[in-house]
């Protein structure tokens, strides 16, 4: 059902726990479903370090994974642009029914950004739709 | 390191066909090949071995031979029991019971019969998945026509009160159907006595180390009901198309060992099945799901608070574990099935739900690998549970 980069990051996700002096965290999911939480340590608008923690089913799991190694390094602008799509291109692909799985992510990475600036005293960005 | 085992703990999905089964299906998958409706002699042969496995059956259930009606397996006897039943009563009657937790192949004719303009009751269980036989008579209405209720829930194992429900049946001059395919070999049956007001049976082979796509449904001599296969003559001119002879040989041979010894072999898998539960019950916040006695030996099933099921189940197989969950998920949202619902488990626990069926493919050892990796496991995906803090607490 799954394929071997999904399985690997699922068996051996990257980036688990917890930051306890983040920067910015970020929750996102939906009743009686998936549900990650994200913690991102900041410095001069890059992601210096990020972790997660994920409730949920194998793709959710790979998916978070995926998507915190893909966030790593980068600036918040390019991080808020991160696409569910580009996690499932990322991963080689998930199953049918399955992408929507990943759409935890995305929201979690928008909501640590916005919850980081917050508490710099920015506005927060708007989600596009 | 621990070494890597390969354990089968989903003997409720399926079983193995132990190999004195496969021995006897091999000749009519090679020389034997005939259509058992020809009259020349290797189709001659062909349905003598039918005729000899209708015996086998019949020997099992404690039934006659003219009974046994051999299907593809316990989807189409619970089809053809339903349906067939339905349609042949209407004029008297378009009410049918039946319960919240039967098996999909139960359920799903019923609401295809719904939809048809028939009326379905589905009736509640407690907390542990019985049926009250009670409430049974209760919903009983002047156009009752059928009563459906499984033998024993494929899923928490719970086995239902079948004789009294059977004593409600007749009393009220109603047909009883019941879903036996999971207790073949586990619960033993006898049609004459014990289940005289069963009406009609359904089985299915490959739940008892035959082969997959045979089944048979027992009706009761006398039993009028519709056909359900149009078309030649066979069985009797009840069930047409060209016999399984193969699967229906092994399906005969598989009964014959699987209800040779019942009690023994029972108390094999329970004392397994409770070594496991004692182990698996001290990892913190679990939950048993299903009747702690009125429950098939080799059933297990637990929901672990904080975690998924799907998660578990994959995680479980890299170990090399086979095992099932009564929760899937589908686009983000979790859906618990419908049995863990009925008996009431919050969807939030029902979420990380584990079924472990023991059988024959079992050893003690497998006992040891499943108690040293499970715990660890359900820690791994905990540690990564957003929702779990070390510090919560077992509430059993």
């Amino acid at each position: 059902m799954y394929n071997k980069k999904v399985m690997d990051h699922f068996m051996n996700p990257r980036n688990v726990g917890e930051i306890e002096t983040a920067d910015g965290v970020g929750e996102a999911g939906n009743p009686h479903g998936d549900q990650m939480k994200i913690f991102m340590k900041i410095r001069d608008d890059r992601i210096e370090d990020v972790k997660f923690k994920t409730f949920g089913c194998a793709a959710a799991i790979a998916s978070s994974s995926m998507a915190t190694e893909l966030i790593k390094g980068k600036t918040l602008n390019e991080a808020w642009e991160l696409t569910n799509e580009a996690v499932a291109e990322a991963l080689e692909g998930l199953p049918p029914g399955k992408l929507e799985c990943s759409v935890v992510s995305r929201e979690a990475i928008h909501n640590a950004i916005n919850d980081y600036r917050k508490k710099q005293g920015l506005e927060p960005l708007e989600e596009q739709t | 390191m621990r070494e890597k085992r390969f354990v089968y703990m989903d003997h409720a999905a399926t079983t193995f066909i132990k190999p004195d089964v496969a021995e006897s299906m091999i000749p009519f998958l090679k020389e034997h090949f005939g259509n058992p409706s020809s009259l020349y002699s290797i189709g001659i042969e062909g349905k003598e071995a039918i005729e000899t496995a209708r015996e086998q059956l019949a020997k099992a259930l404690g039934a006659k031979p003219e009974e046994i009606y051999f299907t593809s397996g316990g989807t189409e006897s619970d089809n053809w029991a339903i349906k067939g039943t339905a349609f042949s009563r209407r004029k008297k009657g378009k009410h049918i019971i039946t319960t919240s937790i039967e098996h999909h192949a139960v359920l799903y004719p019923c609401e295809y019969l719904g939809a048809q303009g028939f009326d379905v009751t589905y009736l509640p269980v407690d907390k542990y998945g019985l049926v009250d036989p009670a409430e049974v008579e209760a919903a009983l209405r002047e156009d009752t026509i059928l009563i459906s209720v499984m033998y024993a829930n494929n899923e928490i194992g719970t086995i239902e009160p079948i004789q009294e429900i059977g004593k409600v049946a007749k009393e009220h001059d109603v047909l009883f159907h019941t879903d036996a395919v999971q207790v073949i070999g586990a619960v033993s049956l006898d049609m004459k006595q014990k289940h005289k007001n069963v009406d009609m049976l359904s089985l299915s082979s490959h739940k008892f180390y035959g082969p997959k796509g045979t089944g048979a449904l027992f009706l009761r001599e006398g039993t009028q009901i519709d056909n359900f296969m149009h078309g030649g003559g066979q069985e009797r001119r009840k069930r047409a198309g060209t016999e399984n002879v193969a699967g229906i040989v092994g399906m005969g041979k598989a009964i014959e060992l699987a209800t040779a010894n019942i009690e023994e072999h029972n108390e094999k898998i329970r004392k397994m099945r409770n070594r496991l539960l004692s182990g698996v019950l001290k990892i913190p916040s679990c939950r048993f799901n299903g009747h702690p006695e009125k429950r098939l030996p080799g059933n297990l099933n637990f929901s672990f608070e904080y975690i998924e099921g799907e998660s578990l189940l994959l995680m479980l197989d890299q170990m090399g574990i086979c095992s099932s969950t009564g929760s899937a998920c589908s686009s983000g949202s979790l859906e618990a099935s419908h049995v863990l619902k009925a008996i009431g488990v919050p969807p939030e626990i029902a979420q990380g739900s584990l079924r472990l069926t023991l059988g024959d493919a079992n050893s003690e050892e497998d006992i040891d690998y499943v108690l040293d990796v499970l715990p660890e496991t359900v820690g791994k995906l905990r540690d990564m549970s957003p929702f779990y803090k070390p510090s919560s607490v077992c509430e059993k």
